[in-house]
């Protein structure tokens, strides 16, 4: 069985915004985007580009994220990977109290 | 009078492309029955692959649907296979006891996955890969299985592992030679392609024959002859095809290796045809679509009567479709005695190009890495074009010119995007069927000219010889990018006009599709605002990663640190805290650049900033839109030849214009002589010393196009030197595209053009003056890092974070 937990990650209000953190829990390499519409979006930090790649360093437009070495266009609400490219990056979900931010693993 | 009576067995590619020749030429020629073993209609075989990978469904494959042999009038007994033909009565028997007449049969069986006769190949788990239903065996295995073995290391064989792959399988390729796809590629660019699958995640197990298959009533693995096992839940025959042609031979019609025809695909028996791979022709039976679909051709028009050219062979070329791997392979592989090879590796980019010559024509070509030229080659190839006139270059370097005129005859398979593997079927089609109009719309919609660029003009070609009067040369003015219809001048004269200060105004006041724009028009932006206001402040955030870091990305995700060594020259001290700081980081590369200086690569960006500190020296910029480096020579302090000092002067020049942005990276290099030691010729700006002077060459490039540089001016002062250098960038930042090198830009506006602004007294002092303000907002980046930590946390930190469960 799986075990979900929820792991603090980071201050809200410390996160700048449209720039990626990168983040590691344990065995996880997590992407943190804070968008311009205040929204917080947690992704695995890997392209999926078949050559990889990180994704924390990418150019951040609205609720996409350009992967920073091949240049896909990736959703940051779904993960999905924008036409004509194709491929989808897991997506972790995110709340955030009293200024913190949590995922969930 | 009744019509005659066509049938045809097996509704595959290649059978069914030649019914739709015979239709085209005359509709109302046959009474058409189709019977297919498969449940499914015609489809796209080849594209399995990328089913099997992911990337389209099966609904996505189908060639020709349901309705297409109903408005053709063509009966489809689907499902339905041919047990028997009795060609003394003209009559086909189906497994369903359907019996059928016919005036004319076709053979279009196609081949069957060859099946390694070993002990236990009866066990359930084993399959071929060649239609929908092996596809959909393995979706099916890798929902709740493991280890998928391929046997078989060709085509067939990776692009089954690649998907199994992309499924979740651990995959791993037994084949039998000691390199892959040893019929399509030589033994360097098979060991390149091993090395890529590896790191996509695909085991090799070379030189292993299979001699057992272990499990009870299903597979659990494998034995090879060495004696060695692997475990296996799955495994996929791909070692080859063999002709479907039982039938045939059981009807009594010749056979060999498959059903044999001659140059107009007819049997030995009168009125009975064999098309595609169940055809041998001249003792060769194909397996690729490109020579399938010209016998198809000829098979229509010998049936309904029309005068046709023989069939006499053909050769094809081979691309692997496996994601990142750009492949190409045509022709003779090795070469004898009497070839002479042209041959180019470059293993930093990993590309590897192989043309085989004999008697001055290309028979054959291996490419690996960069595909662009396969569609010239394959020309080449095919249409034994004499190359003694061409420069070797020329061969491996799509030349413009050439390439320009072709583009109505080339056929619609011929590859047009090499890097993609589009061809020009594919954008004809996307052209009428999406209404395209531009060059960046055809990449939109099928991904042509988005990699590597060099098909570009091809497609533009394309596109005005589809759209013929209706192709408007303006509409290719070309915009910044996708958010805008605005082209570069336009923008720039907006933003002058309404004193726009900001990305964001920009985008707003002009309109911009995507409120945040996109990684093309945010750089180009940041850029055209810095270059218009000398006090502008830059938006970090704007930047692609490695502006915005000061770092080189690398593929792994790590960064390369390359500080300053102004003109190339160093000291003790330098070169000790270099080698210290890579002892102490345990830095995995150090290496001299081809700019006359020391990089250190694989650098965690957590230690960047310390990297920074320790070393002490600002950044080279090695990442940059701006000035690079500024080679020299050792020149008049000690080379006997040295008329001028060029190390006085490359030393200057970079102190002077580093950290300037400029519409793409700048180079720079000083010789003092004309040996040119510095390889001042293929520069932005070269300068030769002369006795008594120096000659500045400008828009010189050693990189994708190769261009020497043109003299601009011989000057006598090193003052002069610095004045025309300075006035020639600032003219070439004011008017250059973002991305585009002063070779470009230079053939762009003319040289004369730029010498009479640079001749114009006023305009020069303008320029130069704007230059130098400019120069004036730059800090040092690396500095800035290491002392505000707002900038350290928020670029340089990776964050910790402990699992606690709640
Ligand atoms: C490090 C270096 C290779 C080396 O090991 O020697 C290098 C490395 C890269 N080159 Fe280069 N180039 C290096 C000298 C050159 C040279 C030779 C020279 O400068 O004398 C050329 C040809 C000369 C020229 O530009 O005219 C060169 C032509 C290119 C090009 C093609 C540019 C063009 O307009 O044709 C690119 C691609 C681009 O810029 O778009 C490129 C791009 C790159 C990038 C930045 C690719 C990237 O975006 O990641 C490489 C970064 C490697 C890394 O991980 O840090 N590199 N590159 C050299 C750095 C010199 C330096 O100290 O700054
Ligand atoms: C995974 C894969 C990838 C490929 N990739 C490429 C590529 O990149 N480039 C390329 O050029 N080629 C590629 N090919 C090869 C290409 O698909 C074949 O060359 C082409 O499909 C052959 O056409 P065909 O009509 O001769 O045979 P098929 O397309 O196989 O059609 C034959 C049909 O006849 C049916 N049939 C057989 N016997 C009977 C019977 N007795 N009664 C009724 N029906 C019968 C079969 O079921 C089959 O449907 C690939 C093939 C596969 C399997
Ligand atoms: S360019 Fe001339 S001066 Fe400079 S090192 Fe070469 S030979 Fe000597
Ligand atoms: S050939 Fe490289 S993008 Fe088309």
């Amino acid at each position: 069985m799986k075990t979900v937990s929820k792991v603090g990650v980071a201050h809200y209000s410390a996160l700048p915004i449209r720039s990626g953190i990168a983040i590691q829990i344990k065995n996880d390499a997590i992407a943190l985007f804070k968008v311009t519409s205040g929204e917080v979006f947690a992704l695995e930090d890997r392209s999926p580009h078949p050559k990889g790649g990180v994704l924390s360093e990418g150019l951040v437009s609205g609720k996409f994220v350009y992967c920073p070495v091949y240049d896909w266009k990736i959703s940051l609400e779904d993960g999905q990977v924008q036409a004509p490219d194709q491929g989808q990056v897991k997506t972790y979900e995110v709340s955030v109290e009293n200024d913190k931010v949590y995922i969930t693993i | 009078m009744a019509k005659e009576k066509l049938v045809m067995i097996g509704n595959g590619m290649a059978g069914v492309r030649a019914i739709e020749e015979i239709i085209k030429i005359d509709p109302n020629r046959y009474d058409i029955t189709i019977f297919g073993k498969e449940p499914h209609p015609n489809y796209n075989r080849i594209q399995l692959s990328t089913v099997l990978q992911g990337d389209t469904t099966v609904e996505d494959i189908i060639l020709n649907d349901w309705k297409w042999y109903e408005d053709n009038r063509i009966k489809l007994f689907t499902g339905e296979a041919i047990v028997e033909v009795d060609t003394k009565n003209k009559i086909v028997v189906s497994n369903n006891a359907r019996q059928v007449s016919y005036d004319k049969l076709i053979f279009a069986t196609g081949s069957s996955p060859f099946i390694v006769p070993v002990e236990g190949v009866d066990k359930q788990g084993i399959t071929g890969f060649r239609d929908i239903n092996d596809c959909e065996t393995m979706i099916k295995y890798a929902e709740d299985h493991q280890n998928a073995v391929v046997i078989g290391g060709g085509l067939l064989g990776l692009e089954a592992a690649k998907g199994l792959k992309n499924l979740g399988m651990k995959v791993s390729v037994v084949h039998l030679m000691s390199h892959l796809m040893e019929r399509q590629l030589d033994a360097t660019a098979a060991e390149m392609l091993k090395q890529e699958l590896q790191q996509q995640g695909i085991n090799f197990l070379m030189e292993k024959q299979t001699v057992e298959i272990l499990g009870d009533d299903h597979v659990t693995g494998l034995r090879f002859k060495d004696g060695s096992e692997t475990e296996a839940d799955l495994i996929v025959m791909a070692v080859g095809i063999v002709p479907n042609k039982e039938l045939a031979s059981n009807a009594s019609i010749p056979v060999n290796r498959g059903i044999v025809v001659n140059d107009y695909m007819e049997t030995e028996i009168e009125g009975i045809y064999a098309i595609g791979e169940c055809a041998e022709h001249r003792g060769i039976a194909y397996g690729l679509v490109a020579p399938l679909y010209e016998q198809a051709k000829v098979l229509a028009k010998r049936m309904v009567g029309v005068e046709t050219e023989p069939y006499e062979g053909s050769i094809s070329g081979t691309q692997l479709k496996v994601a990142g791997i750009d492949l190409y392979s045509a022709g003779e592989i090795e070469g004898d005695g009497a070839t002479k090879a042209i041959r180019v590796h470059n293993e930093f980019e990993n590309v590897y190009k192989k043309v085989l010559i004999r008697d001055n024509k290309v028979v054959g070509s291996v490419l690996y890495g960069e595909t662009a030229e396969s569609t010239r080659l394959f020309r080449m190839l095919t249409q034994q074009e004499d190359v003694s006139q061409m420069t070797s270059l020329s061969i491996l370097q799509p030349a413009g010119e050439a390439e320009e005129s072709d583009v109505a005859s080339m056929p619609d398979d011929e590859l047009v995007c090499g890097c993609n593997g589009v061809t020009k079927g594919t954008i004809v089609e996307a052209i009428h069927a999406q209404n395209l109009t531009t060059v960046s719309e055809v990449g939109g919609c099928t991904n042509a000219g988005r990699s590597c660029g060099r098909c570009k003009p091809m497609i533009s070609q394309i596109l005005e010889h589809t759209l013929g009067d209706s192709f408007d040369g303006a509409a290719q003015k070309e915009a910044v990018c996708g958010c805008t219809t605005l082209s570069r001048d336009e923008v720039v004269a907006e933003i002058k006009e309404k004193g726009l200060t900001n990305i964001r105004e920009v985008m707003n006041v002009l309109g911009w599709k995507n409120e945040e724009g996109c990684s093309k028009c945010r750089p180009a932006l940041n850029y055209y605002l810095g270059m218009i206001y000398a006090d502008y402040k830059d938006e970090r955030e704007s930047r692609l990663v490695n502006e915005k870091m000061h770092a080189n990305i690398q593929k792994d995700g790590t960064y390369s640190v390359i500080p300053r060594m102004y003109g190339g020259v160093t000291s003790a001290e330098d070169l000790k805290k270099l080698a210290d700081v890579a002892t102490k980081y345990n830095v995995p590369l150090v290496k001299l650049t081809g700019g006359q200086r020391i990089g250190l690569y694989g650098i965690k960006k957590e230690d960047l900033t310390s990297i920074w500190e320790e070393l002490d020296m600002p950044s080279g910029y090695a990442y940059g839109k701006t000035l690079r480096t500024v080679k020299t020579c050792v020149g008049q302090r000690f080379c006997r030849y040295g008329t001028q000092d060029s190390m006085g002067l490359g030393m200057e020049l970079e102190k002077k214009f580093e950290r300037l942005d400029t519409p793409h990276k700048f180079k720079m290099g000083v010789s003092a002589c004309p040996r040119n030691c510095a390889e001042s010729g293929i520069k932005d700006i070269g300068i030769v010393g002369i006795d008594g002077g120096w000659e500045i060459y400008v828009a010189g490039n050693g990189g994708t196009d190769l261009r020497a540089g043109d003299l601009l001016y011989t000057v006598k002062t090193k003052e002069e030197v610095i004045e025309v250098s300075s006035a020639f960038l600032q003219y070439y930042r004011e008017t250059g595209n973002y991305l585009e090198r002063t070779s470009k830009w230079v053939e762009r506006l003319g040289l004369d053009h730029i010498k009479k602004v640079l001749e114009d007294k006023v305009a020069c002092q303008g320029l130069i003056e704007r230059l130098n303000k400019t120069l004036e907002r730059y800090n040092e980046p690396w500095k800035e890092a290491i002392e505000n930590d707002e900038i350290k946390d928020k670029y340089y930190s990776r964050y910790q974070a402990d699992l606690v469960t709640n």
